[in-house]
């Protein structure tokens, strides 16, 4: 089971996964938008996404759980 | 005549033609979002009115309520910045049919030049030169092949909706192009609705060189020199100097004599700004035009002592170039770097509250600052809070100038780049002119993963 950061502070933008999905390495799941940058946040390992822990619309701080992949 | 101006934008360019309004005894209007009221440019105008909510879209970018206001307020040109609306022919026609003159170009340049394809037809008309590419989209990875083919690898791949350097990558062989069109069509669709593709011929070690321009509504135009702004992150600019370090003079009078050249074909007016690659041997390609005043202007005036804002406002009252292209003079060197609030390894934006902020301070120095020592940098809008530009007899006391002032300037409470302009300010290569395209990558990245 790994964790997904967020590694900046944001909006999420965009879920690219829902709960459920299987995803890849490197799969995009979240995209955060700050400051006019879009950053997609990808998984690091391939797996299903256990648990999506924010919503489209959400601010999230850096270093916020954004998913569980397991 | 124009007494009153309303600037429709925020940050360090609202308070910027604040600044030269107040020199030139014209009344000004700010207009800020609920995200802005604590912001310096609102205090230092005449009059200011809320926008809206945070977002662009309720706020600079709602062109309704910025004309009502203009008209409320009995404005008589709108100031667009950089920007925002600042290249936007709809907005500028409003403008126009509300009795308010736009202080830019015309809203058919501003269509043209806005259009990757129709700027580059333009230009190739105007007798200018352009990176060899495709003038379309391109649809199949079959089809980029064969283009590549032709053009010869490296190719940089990009996204015709694309921006920030999303959906864009160098390749250099067949195998690397199929994955890469696949992969970048694909994020483009998600992140712009349209995985649509162009390619140019990518020119290694390039540098970025832009030449101000000034034209009158009369027919005459006139360049200012070159900027160089090559040391880039996420495809954005971080330092940016006059004169560039690295072409000739013959050069520079050819890219400005191109530069007006293609001024007077597109019939342009106001301040204007044609950038251009440079490769190895200083040959020279159309990049884009910006038709706005461009965040790097300040180097210009450092060198040339005149004022671009002023220029663009007398342009816009009807009047005359005061100044024929042999009054154009060059003195010094000046060097202007961006203060963005970011991660300086990850360039990540880091927004937050800033609880102190401290300039320094100087003859050579001057600061544009868009924030205060007690401030919320709120998520919404560009990372840059402040531009620090400094000026040297020649370039290398600029750079003791630059390194001298950064140690000095003191942002607390949130990350800043500060840090990596500290490095590249120190960095040989940075000092032996050797400013390419590929700096970040090449010098500083490199040596944030040693440490």
């Amino acid at each position: 089971m790994t964790e997904i950061k967020a590694s900046m502070a944001g909006n999420v933008w965009k879920i690219t996964a829902g709960e459920g999905d299987k995803v890849e390495s490197d799969q995009d799941v979240v995209i955060l938008e700050s400051m006019k940058m879009e950053i997609p946040i990808a998984a690091d390992t391939d797996g299903t996404v256990k648990e999506l822990k924010v919503a489209e619309g959400d601010f999230v701080n850096e270093g916020d759980v954004i998913a569980i992949i397991e | 005549m124009i007494n009153k101006i309303l600037i429709a934008n925020r940050g360090e360019i609202a308070a910027r033609v604040i600044r030269t309004c107040k020199d030139l005894n014209i009344d000004t209007v700010a207009v800020y979002s609920e995200a802005d009221q604590k912001a310096p440019f609102v205090s230092m105008a005449d009059e200011s009115f809320l926008l809206g909510p945070p977002r662009v879209q309720d706020s600079y970018l709602n062109t309704d309520k910025i004309i009502s206001i203009a008209k409320e307020a009995n404005v008589d040109a709108i100031h667009p910045g950089y920007g925002f609306l600042s290249e936007n022919g709809q907005f500028a026609d409003k403008c126009e049919h509300a009795g308010i003159r736009f202080i830019g170009p015309s809203a058919e340049v501003m269509e043209k030049m806005g259009s990757k394809i129709a700027a580059r037809e333009a230009m190739e008309k105007a007798g200018v030169p352009v990176v060899p590419g495709t003038d379309g989209a391109v649809v199949s990875s079959d089809e980029a092949i064969d283009i590549a083919r032709e053009i010869g690898y490296p190719i940089m791949l990009k996204a015709s909706a694309g921006g920030g350097g999303i959906g864009m990558q160098a390749v250099n062989s067949d195998q690397e192009l199929t994955k890469a069109f696949e992969s970048n069509s694909k994020r483009a669709r998600t992140f712009f609705g349209d995985g649509a593709m162009f390619m140019e011929k990518k020119l290694d070690h390039a540098r970025h060189v832009e030449i101000q321009i000034l034209a009158d509504r009369y027919g005459n135009a006139i360049h200012l020199f070159e900027r160089e702004c090559s040391i880039q992150r996420r495809n954005q600019k971080v330092v940016e100097e006059a004169p560039s370090s690295f072409i000739s003079d013959e050069t520079r009078q050819k890219m400005g004599d191109t530069a007006v050249k293609a001024a007077k074909a597109l019939g342009y007016i106001s301040a204007g700004t044609i950038e251009f690659l440079v490769d190895e041997q200083e040959n020279f390609y159309f990049l884009e035009m910006n038709t706005r005043i461009q965040v790097e202007h300040p180097v210009t005036e450092e060198i040339t002592g005149l004022d671009i804002v002023e220029a663009q406002i007398r342009i816009a009252e009807g009047k005359e170039l005061s100044i024929s292209q042999s009054d154009v003079k060059m003195d010094g060197h000046a060097i202007e770097v961006r203060i963005y609030a970011e991660d300086p390894e990850t360039f990540f934006p880091s927004p937050g509250h800033i609880s102190k902020f401290e300039l320094p301070e100087g003859k050579h120095i001057r600061n544009e600052a868009a924030v205060t020592g007690d401030y919320d940098v709120t998520p919404y809008y560009d990372p840059m809070i402040g531009k620090l530009i400094v000026k040297g007899s020649d370039r290398s006391e600029a750079i003791a100038r630059l390194k001298e002032a950064l140690f000095t300037y003191e942002i607390e409470g949130i990350k800043t780049n500060i840090p990596m302009l500290k490095t590249v300010a120190d960095h040989e290569e940075f000092k032996n002119g050797n400013t390419t395209t590929a700096f970040v990558e090449t010098y500083y990245l490199p040596m944030t993963k040693t440490n």
